[in-house]
């Protein structure tokens, strides 16, 4: 904005970061000037083209997709009435109960609930928030997930149920955890950044995580995008079988991809031998990539749900091969609507981390006192709400850091408390759903309980316009 | 030695009789209950998954040839094949010795944390992606990208190496004893130290080879793709 009396540039805010607009037109002064402002080229893009020519350097951000796409916000449930009734709301059983990986594994995973923490990393996220992380699942009966940097003592003593990530880095990859893990993930991609690899800036390299990842301390780590062992599907079969001979065909094996070519990708998981696929949509986090890619890789949720489910049916292995999918499951009903698609089960990351009190304003001393975070989300040029700055390491909220000091900020038993009653939240909104659908299981959710409210979203998701019969490519046209 | 060998309890597995799997489940399992210090792997016939997972001071004879991930994620063991194997040969091996006296194929111990692979004769491609720690030591040539991302450890190549060795180095280091054809991104040629001639001749001669230190070059990252972003004072 210009200051009037001097003429003085001063600096303003978009998107959460500090934007230059040394060069931007003053407000107002399109109209007196008789200018027009580009749609194609508005001020955000102007300053995002001279931030670029400034610096050299593409931006790097944590969080996911922050575009609006079509979502499960975009459907809606037809509840039960007169032509089929509903179970009483708040009696009447509705199991939850969720089983994951029975396709090979003498081991598969018994949850409670259909909701799991996704694998976040030790490196990404404080010893303390993994600590709450397993905690809060455990107390619920759900699993969570390593990530890239290995398994900690600290997750795997406080997770009843720990799913172990088999990355293309293999940072601190070992036969004991694997040995001591309840189920193992291959990770192909993730919805972030499908076809890219991790990444942890030096700011985020502690001698801790140094060590387990076997990388000098405070250098810009690059995870390859790319297994070291395997190649190919056909490769991907044997690798899986070498996980399962060293694991004694006990715990699942789960393959997770992110969302792109989704039909072709999980047939291929499921030719490999996967028992669990796992599908993460664009919307789904990471804690620093390329903003480039978050933005304009993959497809959203919404479409990937269908695709893979279509694919699981087209090779007749519904109930054989569970579908976990990931990537903006924020609420109940998102949890509902994605089951009713084919998912038997859902992953969350960025929601859990947001239950822990990322992009809140304070945090809480020793799990009861608010102190207010507002100047740390300051100096890293952006405020609470609009925070995507994970991979800085400078969390203000103490999740996404390596600090001793901001680590603090999170008390694993304060959080654990919170992801309990976030997790117990969606799952009784699951119930909730599902009851007034008529379902004694929230896994009896079908296609036929869902309309749309857009065409964009009755195409993705093929179930009709609300109000009419129409499911865009499907019937009539 | 021949009393020592007269007295450990030795084992043959025949795979044509019993699979795989049903080996595996041994080695992991049955090893300690029966005393059994060295298992003969008779009529291998390039399976996949010969020994992995292994966790014991046990010596494994594959009689013939492996497939994929033969010594995978070894610890303590020690493994022969007396043939030449597939893919990924011990990969994330964290300790023990996987030896293979043909050749093998891509991946020839990748990730590994510790402990020493040997390749005879050839290793294709990626030899050595991602080390962590471990030590290979390959008696001829190896393939493109070999020992790309390399963290840790020692790739010692009696041979030729090909295109893009040592691309995005971190703390690994190779010696060559023949020729380059390319380096990677980020890797260069520097001078032996007195260190790098005591390392390599321990690494020969445990993998039993007989060559002069002195005929190799080493090759190390040039440390200049640490800091992504170096230019710009960490502002991502």
């Amino acid at each position: 904005m210009t200051d009037k009396a001097n003429g003085e540039v001063t600096q303003g805010e978009t998107r959460g970061e500090t934007r230059d607009l040394t060069h931007a037109l003053p407000e107002n002064d399109a109209v007196t000037h008789g200018g027009q402002e580009s749609h194609l080229y508005n001020r955000d893009v102007q300053a995002w083209v001279r931030k670029a020519a400034n610096r050299g350097i593409y931006d790097i951000r944590g969080m996911g997709a922050k575009r609006k796409v079509p979502h499960f916000d975009d459907l809606v449930f037809l509840t039960a009435s007169a032509s089929r009734y509903p179970l009483e709301g708040y009696r009447e059983r509705c199991d939850t109960r969720t089983v994951l990986g029975a396709r090979n594994a003498k081991r598969p995973l018994e949850l409670d609930t259909p909701i799991t923490i996704a694998g976040m990393s030790f490196g990404s996220l404080s010893a303390n928030v993994k600590e709450a992380l397993g905690r809060g699942a455990s107390a619920v009966g759900t699993s969570t997930t390593t990530g890239d940097g290995g398994m900690t003592d600290e997750e795997r003593r406080s997770s009843k149920m720990l799913v172990y990530q088999c990355l293309p880095s293999r940072y601190g990859f070992n036969p004991d955890d694997l040995r001591r893990a309840d189920a193992v993930e291959v990770v192909i991609g993730q919805g972030a950044k499908p076809g890219g690899g991790g990444m942890l800036l030096g700011q985020k390299i502690s001698e801790r995580v140094a060590s387990m990842r076997t990388l000098p301390a405070g250098i810009d780590q690059r995870s390859a995008s790319r297994h070291p062992d395997w190649t190919g599907p056909d490769d991907l079969t044997i690798k899986i079988e070498e996980l399962r001979e060293i694991t004694d065909w006990e715990i699942p094996v789960y393959v997770k991809i992110g969302a792109t070519r989704v039909e072709n990708d999980v047939k291929l998981a499921v030719k490999a031998g996967a028992d669990v696929v796992v599908v993460d949509g664009m919307q789904g986090g990471t804690a620093a990539t390329q903003d480039v890619y978050i933005e304009h890789a993959g497809i959203p949720t919404l479409a990937a749900v269908v695709q893979a489910n279509a694919a699981l049916e087209e090779l007749d292995v519904k109930g054989e091969v569970q579908l976990v999918v990931s990537g903006g499951i924020r609420t109940g009903a998102d949890v509902a609507k994605a089951i009713a698609l084919g998912a038997d089960a859902v992953s969350i990351g960025q929601a859990v981390l947001l239950a822990l009190g990322c992009n809140d304003h304070v945090w809480y001393k020793d799990g009861k006192t608010p102190v207010s975070a507002v100047k740390d989300y300051e100096e890293l040029g952006t405020k609470p709400g609009m925070c995507h700055h994970m991979q800085t390491g400078r969390c203000p909220v103490g999740i996404t850091t390596q600090d001793p000091e901001l680590e603090k900020r999170v008390d694993p038993e304060w959080g654990a408390k919170r992801v309990r009653n976030y997790l117990q939240v969606l799952n009784m909104e699951v119930a909730t759903l599902a009851r007034a659908c008529g379902k004694s299981d929230v896994h009896h959710l079908e296609r036929e309980d869902l309309v749309a409210l857009t065409i964009e979203s009755a195409a993705m998701a093929k179930v009709p316009l609300a109000g009419t019969d129409w499911i865009p490519g499907v019937t009539g046209f | 030695m021949e009393q020592e060998v007269r007295s450990r309890k030795a084992l043959e597995w025949d795979l044509g009789e019993s699979p795989v799997r049903e080996l595996n489940n041994y080695l992991h399992h049955g090893l300690a209950e029966d005393g059994v210090e060295e298992v003969r792997v008779l009529k291998p016939d390039g399976a996949h998954h010969i020994a992995v997972g292994l966790d014991a001071p046990v010596k494994v004879e594959v009689m013939g040839n492996a497939g994929y991930y033969v010594g995978g994620m070894n610890k303590r063991a020690e493994i022969t094949v007396h043939g030449s194997a597939g893919w990924s040969v011990a990969e994330n091996i964290m300790s023990g010795v996987v030896r293979i006296e043909g050749y093998v194929s891509e991946c020839a111990g990748a990730s590994g944390h510790g402990g020493l692979v040997v390749i005879e004769k050839d290793a294709s491609s990626r030899c050595g992606i991602s080390m962590k720690g471990n030590d290979i030591v390959v008696g001829g040539d190896v393939g493109h990208f070999s020992a790309f991302m390399a963290q840790k450890g020692h790739l010692v190549v009696c041979g030729d190496a090909g295109d893009g060795l040592g691309d995005s180095l971190y703390e690994a280091v190779i010696y060559v004893r023949g020729r380059i054809k390319s380096l990677g991104a980020d890797a260069q040629e520097e001078p032996m130290t007195e260190e790098d001639h005591a390392t390599l001749a321990d690494l020969l001669g445990r993998a039993g080879f007989d060559h002069d230190p002195g005929e190799f070059k080493r090759v190390a990252s040039a440390r200049k793709l640490y800091h992504w972003n170096s230019e710009h004072d960490q502002e991502y």
